[in-house]
């Protein structure tokens, strides 16, 4: 672990002030503080955002505004949360441990970092950690990795439960920096590696989230539905936040889905909801829409397991909405 | 009994090896070969010595010569020639571990790598038979004619289960603070299982006369055996600190862990098993293949346990290891036991299957009347008590043994059995009890590596004495008190308690000091086979959308001589069956076959079970006489709860899907795989 400096920013101005090149901000540290200390990071300067006054979740008329700081536990725990978003809820609550979960923060967990194994290792190459240095992953441990939207160049997951939720709400995601202010829509907020693994977001150097801005839910019953290896406490190998509203005549009038554990960033299943909406809510459908989501995947051996589970997840998952 | 040492614990005032406070300390950070196989050609150390609070970087260009004959997984910086990726080559000493831990990152090492070769396979050209294997078996046995035996089975089965590596893992990581005297005496705060056995080898690896080491280790957070032999971290602290004549520090990471602390060898197992049409066993052949560094033979003793369990006329056992660029694997819980018993009794359920017969029946149709293999009479034999206690407990008998017909939902419902066993041993060990104040002091160097092992031992103190617990106070972990094994074989209890006994009836007849030495009695000990045995039943939930189990049902019935605390023992079953719970379904440690070395080195990638995951697990036990073993009457407990928990669970996987899995982990993606 390379020395650094630490600062403490008073607001979010002079947070975007104190940052330079070489500089991070440091939510809860949960992530940040782990690859500190693997050197997978290395900044020079972190700048503490932790402590801003963004750590409210207020209702703004029919939305509800989740300022960036607000802790997981917090988000979870929120009435206007569990009332209106359960999905949200959940998700949050299906990752990481209770004692990480009261540390980190709404935009910690948006900017956590891959979990593959290579990129956490300094010692072995990886094109998102020291781009150019080779992809491993593809022949060698990818059993955990991304089956959709991959590149030659990279094959990460993003590893957050609550990003996925937040794509499946429409989510807003408020940024400030030193270009100004700006909302980037989720899933938008992630990127695909393509040729540049070493950009997970489309935030700029020196960008700041200040909140996470949640439209009216959608209409109907939604779910959040993690797999894992184990019951706690893992990342999900895939994970689905769906929300399903049938009319009376039995077709299908809303439908969100997004899938974790696939992609390099939260998974949107455009697709499969284009395929859905305006259709019949039966099991046939869903496998037809699943289907249709999963046909861009490109599996590798060890984690080809994914599709079926993909599809399995969201067919299920699908049948658990509807009425 | 309530741990004596519980509250201390609990409210963070017990000290841990890395917590010990020394003036003026420095902090070692280790260097790690980051190629599998090779030389090193240069170390340049440089950058790392400009750097400010460093104090020296020790490699093989520059560190103390050490003896010729020191184990060379010790035998740090010896040598230019690198064994396996993450093997220590060089370290930095510096003010802070901040410091040193940069440092390190600076430390440039060249190498001459050599192509590498790293993965075990049952056909792998460098695969041979050992002399012996661990701890000191004949690698084959063979009695009767197995193809004799086979032809004339109505029910055969050949089947081949694989077992990953797997890591210890403890809780608290391996750990070291060195101090030498200005006579150039060393006191070493180590994470050891032994004090006696860390305090020889630390000598031996140093050139020193033991009575110029001393190791301690009051508290120890958890080994399952990585702790049981010395490992790098002691011989480091010790070599750093004579280098910056500071006393030294060191922790090891969690990814360092899994490097240099050691771990269970993979295994690829062959059983052959033919039977009866009455279910008798016609033959039984059990074949390992695993592997070992070039730098060490450790040849694991995965299919002795074949030797003891069931009857047949025909027996073969044989072992075959490999050489590979990689660490010495080491002991984990119950070596042999735990992996060899997941495969013969995974094969035994496959053969009840084929032979249409009730596997609970069929191990109980091969009982056998003597040790199988040896011909020796048992000590004492309860396995068949216990299959049928747990089968009345488990309620057995309302099991439809058609598999994959049981459904709730999405939910795919099987029940398994399988049958652990584990030797009772006990070694020689000395002990002093001392009138003190009128309480009395017993002085044991044994290890309390999280078992209960300081209260067991005051248990059977006060027991001897006829006084109450709490007149009775054990020291222990500290190489300056009598000499005692190490813990570890499960022997830990019956050696040191052995000893502990004698020293009280010592004190009874002296009233003032009493003082044991085991050896002669151990050493008279009858020839009798003395094994703990014990049943386990599993019931499973599989889910036919996502591939995950969960074990909703653990059930284990053992038999192991005296209870010595019903409290502690029970702990010591349902961690090695949460354990059992984990190889079964989630542990695994990947081999990096391009690069060497391990991958998943950390606790978020290498799973081990959470709380949620141990949903209902039960141990009971037997209560079980048996005269030859020890003054407690006890068998071993802490190994034993883990061997048979994965075939259980494997079997009962089976049970419920109709689909057989051979390869641990049994995760959502073999099973995906597989059937959806």
């Amino acid at each position: 672990m390379r020395p650094f400096e630490y600062a403490r920013a008073g607001s979010t101005a002079e947070a975007v002030r104190q940052f330079a090149p070489g500089t991070m901000y440091l939510g809860g540290g949960t992530n940040l503080v782990d690859l500190m200390r693997l050197g997978v990071a290395e900044p020079e300067r972190l700048v503490d955002v932790s402590r801003l006054p963004l750590d409210a979740v207020e209702e703004q008329g029919d939305r509800v505004r989740v300022g960036a700081t607000v802790r997981n536990t917090d988000l979870a725990a929120h009435p206007l949360i569990r009332a209106r978003y359960p999905m949200l809820a959940r998700a949050v609550l299906t990752g990481a441990s209770g004692q990480v979960r009261n540390v980190a923060t709404v935009a910690g967990n948006l900017l956590q970092r891959t979990r593959c194994t290579y990129f956490q290792d300094v010692t072995r190459p990886c094109n998102k950690r020291r781009p150019g240095s080779g992809c491993p992953a593809i022949a060698g441990d990818h059993g955990n990795l991304a089956v959709l939207g991959t590149s030659d160049a990279c094959v990460a997951t993003h590893p957050s439960d609550m990003a996925v939720a937040l794509a499946a709400l429409d989510a807003q995601v408020h940024v400030t920096g030193p270009g100004g202010d700006r909302i980037i829509p989720m899933p938008g907020l992630h990127r695909l590696p393509g040729e540049e693994p070493e950009r997970d977001t489309v935030l700029a150097p020196g960008d700041l989230i200040t909140a996470v801005e949640l439209p009216p839910p959608p209409p109907g019953a939604s779910l959040y539905r993690k797999v894992r290896e184990r019951a706690s406490f893992a990342f999900a190998l895939v994970s689905i936040a769906a929300a399903l509203d049938v009319g009376r005549d039995g077709t299908v009038t809303s439908c969100r889905i997004a899938l974790g554990g696939v992609a390099h960033a939260p998974w949107r299943a455009e697709r499969a909801e284009r395929a859905l909406i305006g259709g019949p809510a039966t099991g046939e459908a869903f496998l037809q829409a699943a289907e249709a989501e999963l046909e861009q995947a490109r599996p590798l051996p060890r984690n080809a397991y994914k599709v079926p589970l993909a599809r399995n997840l969201i067919v299920a998952t699908l049948e658990e909405l509807a009425p | 009994m309530n741990r004596i040492e519980g509250r201390v614990k609990v409210t963070g005032l017990a000290t841990y090896a890395a917590e010990y406070p020394a003036e003026n300390v420095a902090y070692a950070y280790a260097v790690q070969a980051q190629i599998a196989k090779g030389r090193v050609k240069r170390v340049d150390a440089a950058a790392a010595l400009e750097l400010p609070g460093v104090l020296a970087v020790l490699s093989c260009e520059a560190a103390p010569r050490l003896p010729e004959d020191a184990d060379p997984e010790l035998a740090l910086f010896q040598r230019r020639e690198v064994a396996y990726r993450g093997q220590i080559v060089a370290a930095v000493v510096a003010d802070t571990y901040e410091i040193a831990r940069d440092a390190a990152a600076h430390v440039r090492v060249d190498y001459d790598a050599d192509d590498h070769d790293v993965r075990l396979s049952g056909d792998h050209p460098g695969l041979y038979q050992p002399e012996v294997v661990n701890p000191n078996f004949p690698s084959d046995t063979d009695k009767g004619d197995v193809e004799a035996g086979l032809a004339a089975a109505a029910t055969t089965v050949d089947v081949t289960y694989e077992t990953p590596v797997l890591h210890n893992n403890p809780m608290e990581p391996h750990a070291a603070l060195a101090l030498w005297d200005t006579e150039g005496r060393l006191l070493v705060y180590d994470t050891a299982q032994g004090t006696s056995g860390s305090r020889d080898t630390i000598a031996k690896t140093l050139g020193l006369p033991p009575e110029q080491v001393r190791v301690v280790s009051r508290h120890v957070g958890g080994g399952f055996g990585s702790k049981g032999t010395t490992r790098p971290q002691a011989i480091l602290a010790a070599l750093a600190s004579r280098m910056v004549g500071r006393p030294v520090k060191i922790a090891l990471t969690r990814q360092q862990m899994f490097d240099v602390t050691g771990y269970r060898t993979p295994t690829i197992q062959r059983l052959r098993l033919g039977v009866d049409g009455d279910g008798r066993l016609t033959a039984l052949e059990h074949l390992a293949y695993e592997q070992s560094s070039t730098l060490v033979e450790f040849a694991e003793q995965t299919a002795t346990p074949t030797r003891v369990m069931y009857a047949s006329p025909a027996l073969r056992t044989g072992h075959r290891l490999v050489r590979l660029d990689v660490a010495t694997p080491s002991w984990m819980r119950a070596p042999g036991e735990c992996p060899g018993m997941y495969a013969l009794e995974s094969a035994m359920d496959e053969l009840a299957c084929a032979a249409g017969l009730d596997p609970v029946e069929l191990r109980i149709r091969n009982e056998p009347e003597t040790e199988p293999f040896s011909g020796v009479p048992f000590s004492s034999r309860n396995l068949v008590g216990c299959l049928r206690e747990g089968a009345h407990r488990f309620g057995w008998r309302h099991r439809d043994p058609r598999p994959g017909v049981t459904r709730e939902g999405e939910w795919l419902v099987g029940t398994g059995v399988a049958a652990s066993t584990y030797p009772a041993r006990r070694s020689p060990c000395q002990a002093v009890a001392t009138m003190r104040d009128g309480d009395v002091l017993v002085q044991v160097a044994a290890a309390d590596i999280g078992t209960g092992a300081r209260t067991a031992l005051t248990r059977i103190a006060a027991n001897a004495l006829g006084i109450a617990p709490e007149r009775v106070h054990v020291e222990l972990g500290d190489s300056d008190l009598p000499r005692a094994p190490v813990a570890g074989g499960s022997a830990g209890t019956a050696s040191w308690g052995t000893a502990v006994v004698r020293a009280c009836e010592e004190l009874r007849r002296d009233g003032k000091e009493g003082r044991a030495d085991t050896t002669d009695e151990v050493k008279a000990d009858a020839e009798l086979a003395r094994h703990a045995f014990g049943a386990q039943f599993a019931e499973v939930r599989v889910s036919a959308v996502t591939g995950e189990v969960r074990v909703s049902r653990l059930l284990g019935v053992f038999a192991a001589g005296h209870i010595v605390d019903e409290k502690l023992a029970r702990s010591q079953f349902l961690g090695g069956m949460t354990m059992g719970l984990g190889m079964a379904l989630m542990e695994e440690t990947l081999t990096d076959e391009e690069f060497g070395g391990f991958l998943h080195r950390d606790l978020a990638q290498y799973h081990v079970p959470a709380c949620a995951d141990a949903q209902h697990v039960e141990a009971v036990w037997l209560e079980e006489e048996d005269g030859e073993l020890n003054p407690m009457g006890s068998k071993g407990i802490g190994e034993i709860g883990i061997v048979g928990t994965a075939a259980a669970i494997g079997n009962a996987v089976h049970h419920a899907t109709g689909h057989r899995f051979r390869e641990l982990p049994i995760t959502p993606a073999k099973i995906l795989t597989a059937r959806f």
